[in-house]
């Protein structure tokens, strides 16, 4: 029986043979695996306060966030999706120079510390930053402490997420079905949108969800670069952090708010888009 | 056995090296006593703790440095440690409240509000009037940190109202945004802005508009050696206020 959990659906198809008998010291340790992911849930479980848990979710100042948060990182996600998937196909497709730094430099805000991320944006994005300076000059863009600043951000720390899954995914498929379709005559486009795209669509969507998951729990580039402001870049994560210092119910209460949501979408998801299995 | 080698070796170390100025009436006592401190104070407590380590040979200290906040929740939920230096009241109150500290708390420096400018000051920012001028980038800490609060009882006293780009997690944040350009000012502690060096200059604010935030310190009760980190609060309020006074706190 498959669990309904996301990160299946970026795993090829489990061995048909049916399930496996594990080493006893096997269980024992991936036992201790769960319980060190287990517990910590379990503690914020047990320190929520239930009783005004209504009162403190309903607040406008959670709403608020939760509102920001979704847009975020929904935005997020889409320009990842715009920018990451012709750049996964092609880290996975042309050989070219410099492709293993080009990747590298891609995948590196995943090990960057997300603060250091957001001091990069600002040197970067702010307005003495590199680029910043022009956009405020030629355009009037401003981005440090504003929600378009935040969407980049979360971008800039989500996005990796999204290429290697998709580049994985292109990287295994089977490239015979699009030689095949060229041979039939079917166009570069065609053979992208109505060949490679469907068939790497369980890594577009575990990568998109992956992606989404990351944007939408971002804190430290968020708040570096964009600040924190409620209802303009407050996300949730943001919301969490500050009412640690002053009410830890309401960050319990928040955080679980988080959680449930990103677990509804990750479950539901699945369904939609991968078919239950 | 070892560890009492180890530490009659670092007492023979730093006696050789203090020989000159060794204080006559310093306790031997060994021991180490945890102190948890809040961030402000980073740069006084590693040299009060340096210096206290240096007249008391054996003796070591621990010092752990983050917001006060996060501090005392780390010792609500059982952080074990000796000496607590908050940088406000209020948290303090709360562990007071909670019984986890032992006698009641001394006030051993104060801090006060300024604003803070890039250096040079190029916005010509005079007082807090100015920060109303729109245009102006302006972060002020959130209204859940002490300093947040502060500026807001300043501002309010002054009858002034910012729309601030940000609210700040904490108040190193304002400083360092400041310093890279990205904001035009922003209020912050007298002794943050000295701690920032060049980039930065500070806008005093009238002491009738001002806050004095008061920092309190206090022996805890789970403390493993009661002794010694009474001797180091005794320390503090005594030979440690001149590195205070350096870092731009006031006297108690």
């Amino acid at each position: 029986m498959a669990s309904t959990f996301w990160p299946e659906m970026a795993l090829p198809p489990p061995d048909r043979r049916g399930s496996a008998a594990a080493p006893v010291p096997f269980l024992i340790l991936a036992g201790a695996g769960v319980a060190f992911f287990v517990l910590p849930l379990l503690g914020l479980l047990v320190r929520t306060p239930w009783g005004s848990a209504r009162e403190l979710l309903t607040s406008s100042e959670a709403l608020t966030a939760l509102r920001l948060s979704l847009i975020a990182s929904l935005s997020a996600t889409a320009i990842a999706l715009l920018l990451g998937v012709p750049l996964a196909w092609i880290y996975a497709r042309v050989a070219f120079p410099g492709r293993a730094i080009c990747r590298a430099l891609t995948v590196l805000p995943m090990v960057l510390p997300p603060v250091v991320g957001g001091v990069a944006l600002l040197l970067a994005f702010g307005r003495g930053g590199l680029l910043g300076g022009w956009l405020a000059d030629v355009f009037g863009i401003h981005l440090p402490f504003t929600t378009a600043g935040a969407i980049l951000a979360e971008t800039f720390v989500a996005m990796p997420f999204l290429v290697i899954t998709v580049e994985a995914g292109l990287r295994s498929m089977d490239t015979r079905f699009e030689d095949a379709a060229r041979t039939l005559g079917a166009r570069r486009w065609t053979v992208l949108w109505r060949v490679t795209l469907p068939l790497v669509r369980p890594s577009l969507v575990a990568g998109a969800i992956l992606c989404w998951a990351r944007a939408l729990g971002e804190f430290g580039a968020t708040i570096t670069f964009a600040g924190n402001f409620p209802g303009r870049t407050q996300t949730m994560p943001l919301a969490v952090y500050l009412a640690l210092e002053t009410s830890p119910e309401s960050a319990i209460v928040l955080s679980l708010v988080l959680l449930v949501v990103s677990l509804a979408v990750l479950v539901g998801l699945r369904d939609r888009w991968l078919g239950a299995s | 056995m070892p560890s009492r080698v180890a530490v009659g070796l670092i007492a023979m170390l730093l006696g050789a090296g203090q020989s000159a100025c060794a204080a006559p009436a310093a306790s031997t006592v060994g021991g180490s006593i945890t102190v948890f401190a809040a961030s402000s104070l980073t740069h006084a407590f590693t040299r009060i703790g340096a210096n206290f380590e240096n007249a008391h040979p054996g003796a070591v200290v621990h010092v752990t440095f983050a917001g006060s906040s996060t501090l005392a929740a780390q010792i609500e939920q059982g952080a074990i440690g000796d000496v607590f230096a908050s940088a406000d009241q209020p948290t303090m109150q709360r562990l007071v409240n909670a019984g986890l500290v032992s006698g009641s708390p001394s006030i051993f420096a104060r801090n006060r509000l300024q604003i803070v400018v890039a250096a040079g000051n190029p916005k010509h920012i005079g007082g807090l009037a100015d920060l109303s001028r729109a245009g102006l980038v302006v972060l002020l800490c959130a209204p859940a940190v002490p300093c947040g609060r502060y500026a807001i009882q300043s501002l309010r006293a002054a009858g002034v109202t910012v729309a601030p780009a940000s609210q700040e997690a904490d108040v190193k944040a304002v400083v360092s945004k400041v310093a890279l350009g990205e904001a035009d000012a922003g209020i912050v502690y007298v002794t943050d802005v000295k701690a920032a060096g060049a980039a930065v200059q500070g806008i005093d604010i009238p002491a009738r508009f001002n806050v004095t935030a008061d920092y309190p310190m206090a022996l805890l009760k789970d403390s493993q050696d009661a002794v010694l980190a009474g001797t180091f609060i005794s320390y503090v309020l005594a030979d440690g206020q001149h590195i205070l006074a350096g870092d731009g706190f006031a006297a108690p």
